[in-house]
């Protein structure tokens, strides 16, 4: 158990006195926003978090708050975040990273960070583009899109995060965008109340290299026919009029019309909770202009942590175990005595 | 018909057999019932990458080679009894027999497939080619199916008895009682009765055939081998990764902090994780990460969070942990990396030993990134290097490279049982909680050391990382000088650090005429090459090096002293190149071989008597 706070703390307690180096207008700030107000809103003690990053512009996040940071190296922050963790976890940990950083350099780390449910927080930020590097496509990149890197359009196919995460059977997964910072902090809140590995994708807009890459789903005009926002226990429904919403038919997932002969108790209802990944692939797979984007907290599956196991066996070891010390383990087994 | 015993001061036996043969536990319940009867000893497997390569090849070929005497610090240049299984063991393992050894063979798999298999033409028991030799050709696999026939029914249980059989024999020739081996089968089959039947059935049946043998055939030339005159105390044998493990254990006990070791499974360094994932009752932390990287990364988030963290790899592993090597430089975090050496480069040889991961451990990182490296020299003494390489790793806030090899690592020795209450206490640098002063790169003048703040710790929130960092405050920074400055402190930290450090040592006489340099594993067979000249008469000096980065202050002293020097090692000239690098003007000889193999006291022998007797 992290240790809470005995005196309630506010955005202030972490407010950093470096001076932020993001461009002006880039989804990067709404996401230290975002969690300069949950950390307080947590209450854990404020010398109990730990940010741990990798490299890319979301990667000089820890620089911007006031807690213990960690700024790696490229592809990493997985890695370093599972140390920090085992070594103590009574810390609150947090990743912040990116599309380039943990789908590309560190995929490896970041599949198996989330497979072993390391009970962290994992923040990426997808702009689907080298940014700091100035504008190479990253493995989120759409295909066909011209970049740097791609003067004649990308031909890798695009590779969609969430998909990842249920692939190796994630706990936790939501979705979030940068520009609509009340949703953005709900799952921010969310995520640190899990128990496990809990990602968060956030659609975040590079002014500079990639700019409206999501716009298919969050410019003002679309975004209430393209955006679906899940809710555990309630029926899948979005639209500007609300009356569309999902069903099941066969085995796939339909978007009808309510009204149309169909009333809202046909809607699917959400279940975060359920071990299979199924439908919650379904979801995460979903894109514009055939289906909403799903947003939200798509899955929040409780399993043990890697953390708490290993805590278990330590216990149980130092109760049980045999050796107690180093004396003890250099005299353990076959010894002998030269008079 | 008495039996004639020869009375030795060492003496080398070598069990040769198809992986799987059971060869290393032979060679084990040997050693460990010689050490017991109070012989110095010193063990060395050789065995393939592969885990059961085609029957009877020569690709195959498992050995372990035990060296029992008086006082022993290698495993032995050549055997004096060599065990072999098979005939593909006979045609890979004779060249490691002296002339004149007694070589037991199963004559029972000399069959014309197992023959044509180990790329012999005709049976070579037939040929000439052992004249010189005394051979025992021993029906093995028959006298083992007959000894346990009452036991086991199938011939595949029955057949797993040989190596014991072996055993039974190398017991007879050196005089050695069945008790240890007979204590051990008890323990280790404690719920497979049958198995410790046979077992102990088999090992008899060896020992009285070769009685026998003794009665019908030319008598088998018995063995007295010298005990050790060890001083006083309380023994056990241990493997040199095991002796790693231990070490790292002792100072995390020391320092009072868990133990974390992050670590991907690589031979020949995998035992080390094996053994610290048992300790858990001693607070060791083990995560068996997904790659190298993963391994070395986790181990400086758990550094960063307060532990004594450690990675081990080998070679290989070692290159993919090259960039976040540098970022503990950069952070300035204690890790202790740990590469128990094998042939390279590439996967190389990954069961053989070698010392070419020197150059790697000096330079093998972007920018100016100098780590400590200290390289421990017999197998039993991992333990108290690793030891040490926690210590100055914690004390100095600094990445150590410690450069065992397969040698050491899987070689085993006697090992004197230590006391903790003989070591020192670790002290860390940490810093004070609330301590308004406090600054990330604030540094004691003296030691260039910074302090260590760890995540949970009360006022004292900071950002460390792979950027930058202005001197002491510790932010982000891309001023030239800044830069300058930091690199410097980086290098001064463990230029200053050879204050601290012991002396180099040298054995021998200063008005020698050469000096013998050697580092890490080699120690063993130098020492003895060089003890035997002494007897001999020559004047020859010997210094071993340990601490490899920074080097103790007097080396150049030393140096200075000697007309002659040779650097001896296990790779092409990586020691001595750096000496030359360290100090100019000196004349050094270099003596090296890249087989996989470790050197042989004979021809070191032969290499030093030729630059001794070599004019000016």
């Amino acid at each position: 158990m992290i240790e809470r706070s005995n005196v309630a703390l506010t955005k202030a307690d972490f407010a950093s006195n470096q001076m932020v180096k993001w461009c002006p207008g880039c989804g990067d700030h709404a996401i230290l926003a975002a969690v300069h107000n949950v950390f307080p809103k947590i209450n854990y003690k404020k010398e109990d978090y730990c940010i741990v990053s990798g490299i890319g512009c979301s990667s000089r996040f820890p620089y911007y708050v006031n807690s213990y940071g960690f700024h790696g190296i490229h592809g990493r922050p997985a890695a370093i975040a599972t140390g920090v963790k085992i070594a103590n976890p009574k810390l609150s940990v947090w990743i912040t990273t990116g599309d380039g950083d943990s789908t590309a350099i560190g995929g490896n780390h970041f599949m198996h960070l989330i497979r072993r449910n390391m009970d962290v927080n994992l923040i990426m930020f997808n702009n689907r583009i080298y940014g700091l590097t100035k504008g190479q496509y990253s493995p989120t990149t759409k295909q066909g899109q011209v970049t740097k890197t791609s003067p004649f359009g990308v031909i890798d196919y695009q590779l969609n995060p969430g998909e990842l995460v249920l692939g190796v059977r994630g706990t936790f997964f939501a979705r979030a965008i940068d520009s609509q910072s009340a949703s953005l902090q709900t799952v921010c809140e969310r995520m640190a109340a899990h128990d496990g590995c809990a990602v968060v994708e956030v659609l975040q807009n590079c002014m500079i290299f990639n700019n409206g890459t999501h716009a298919d789903v969050t410019d003002k005009e679309l975004r209430e026919d393209r955006q679906l926002w899940v809710e555990h226990g309630k029926p899948m429904i979005f639209g500007k009029n609300r009356d569309k919403g999902l069903v099941m038919i066969g085995r796939s997932l339909k978007v009808v019309k309510i009204g149309e002969g169909i009333t809202e108790k046909d809607i699917l209802v959400h279940d975060e909770t359920t071990e299979d990944t199924g439908i919650h692939h379904m979801l995460a797979q979903m894109r514009p202009p055939e289906y909403p984007m799903v947003f939200g907290v798509i899955r929040a599956v409780k399993k043990p942590t890697y953390n708490q196991m290993f805590q278990e066996q330590e216990e149980e070891q130092k109760l049980h175990g045999s050796v107690r010390n180093v004396d003890e383990l250099l005299n353990s087994g076959e010894t002998w005595e030269i008079k | 018909m008495t039996t004639k015993v020869v009375k030795k001061e060492d003496a080398v036996v070598r069990f040769a057999g198809d992986s799987g043969d059971g060869m290393q536990l032979s060679g084990t319940l040997f050693s460990d019932t010689s050490a017991l009867d109070g012989n110095d000893i010193a063990t060395f497997p050789d065995y393939p990458a592969e885990i059961r390569a085609p029957h009877n090849t020569i690709a195959g070929v498992s050995g372990f080679q035990v060296h029992i005497g008086k006082t022993i610090y290698s495993s032995g240049d050549k055997a004096d009894v060599l065990v072999c299984m098979n005939p593909a063991s006979l045609k890979s393992n004779l060249k490691w027999a002296i002339k004149g050894a007694t070589i037991i063979v199963d004559a029972d798999t000399f069959t014309e497939d197992a023959i044509k298999k180990a790329g012999y033409e005709t049976n070579p028991l037939d040929s000439d080619e052992f004249l010189g030799y005394n051979i025992v050709k021993a029906p093995i696999t028959t006298l083992t199916l007959e000894a346990v026939k009452d036991v086991f029914s199938d011939r595949k249980s029955a057949i797993r008895c040989r190596n014991m059989f072996a055993l039974g024999m190398i017991f007879f020739i050196f005089g050695k009682q069945t008790t240890h081996a007979d204590e051990y089968l008890q323990t280790k089959f404690k719920n497979k009765p049958e198995v410790i039947e046979a077992n102990k059935k088999v090992i008899r049946a060896g020992y009285n055939y070769c009685e026998n043998v003794d009665i019908q055939e030319t008598p088998l030339q018995r063995l007295s081998v010298d005990t050790a005159d060890m001083p006083k105390g309380k023994y056990r044998n241990i493997t040199g990764n095991i002796a790693t493990a231990w070490g790292l254990l002792a100072a995390a006990e020391k320092a009072h902090l868990n133990l974390f070791l992050g670590s991907y499974p690589i031979t020949p360094a995998t035992d080390i994780m094996v053994e610290l994932a048992k300790r858990k009752s001693l607070g060791a932390r083990v995560f068996q990460a997904e790659d190298e990287i993963a391994g070395i990364c986790s181990a400086i988030g758990a550094s960063f969070a307060g532990s004594l963290a450690c990675t081990s790899t080998s070679g290989p592993g070692l290159s993919l942990k090259s960039e976040a090597l540098g970022l503990a430089v950069m952070t300035e975090l204690p890790l202790v990396v740990i590469d128990v050496q094998r042939g390279g480069p590439s996967t190389g040889m990954p069961t053989k030993t070698e010392q070419a991961d020197l150059n790697q451990a000096l330079f093998g990182r972007n920018g100016e990134a100098p780590c400590i490296i200290i390289a421990p020299s017999t197998s039993a003494n991992c333990f108290y290097w690793a030891f040490e390489a926690a210590k100055l790793a914690l004390e100095t806030m600094t990445p150590v490279i410690f450069l065992s090899d397969a040698y050491l690592g899987n070689g085993s020795q006697l090992f004197r049982i230590p006391k903790m209450s003989d070591f020192p206490t670790i002290h860390p640098p940490f810093a004070t909680p609330n301590d308004p002063e406090y600054q990330p790169y604030r540094r004691d003048p003296k030691t260039l050391v910074r302090q260590w703040a760890i995540p949970g710790m009360d006022g004292l929130r900071h950002r460390i990382g792979g950027l930058e960092k202005t001197d002491g405050k510790g932010e982000v920074s891309t001023d030239n000088l800044n830069h300058e400055k930091m690199v410097t402190y980086r290098k001064e930290k463990i230029d200053r650090l050879a204050e601290r450090l012991p002396l180099q040592e040298v054995y021998g006489d200063e008005d020698s005429e050469l000096l013998v340099i050697g580092w890490g594993g080699t120690h063993g067979a130098l020492k003895t090459a060089v003890n035997e000249l002494r007897q001999e008469g020559k004047k020859i000096a010997y210094t071993h090096f340990n601490y490899i980065c920074p080097l103790p202050k007097n080396t150049g002293d030393i140096l200075k002293k000697y007309k002659k020097i040779v650097v001896c090692e296990l790779n092409m000239g990586q020691f001595v190149n750096y000496l030359r690098m360290n100090f100019q003007g000196t004349m050094f000889y270099q003596y090296n071989k890249v087989q996989g193999l470790p050197f042989e006291v004979s021809e070191l022998k032969e290499e030093f008597n030729k630059l001794m007797n070599k004019g000016e």
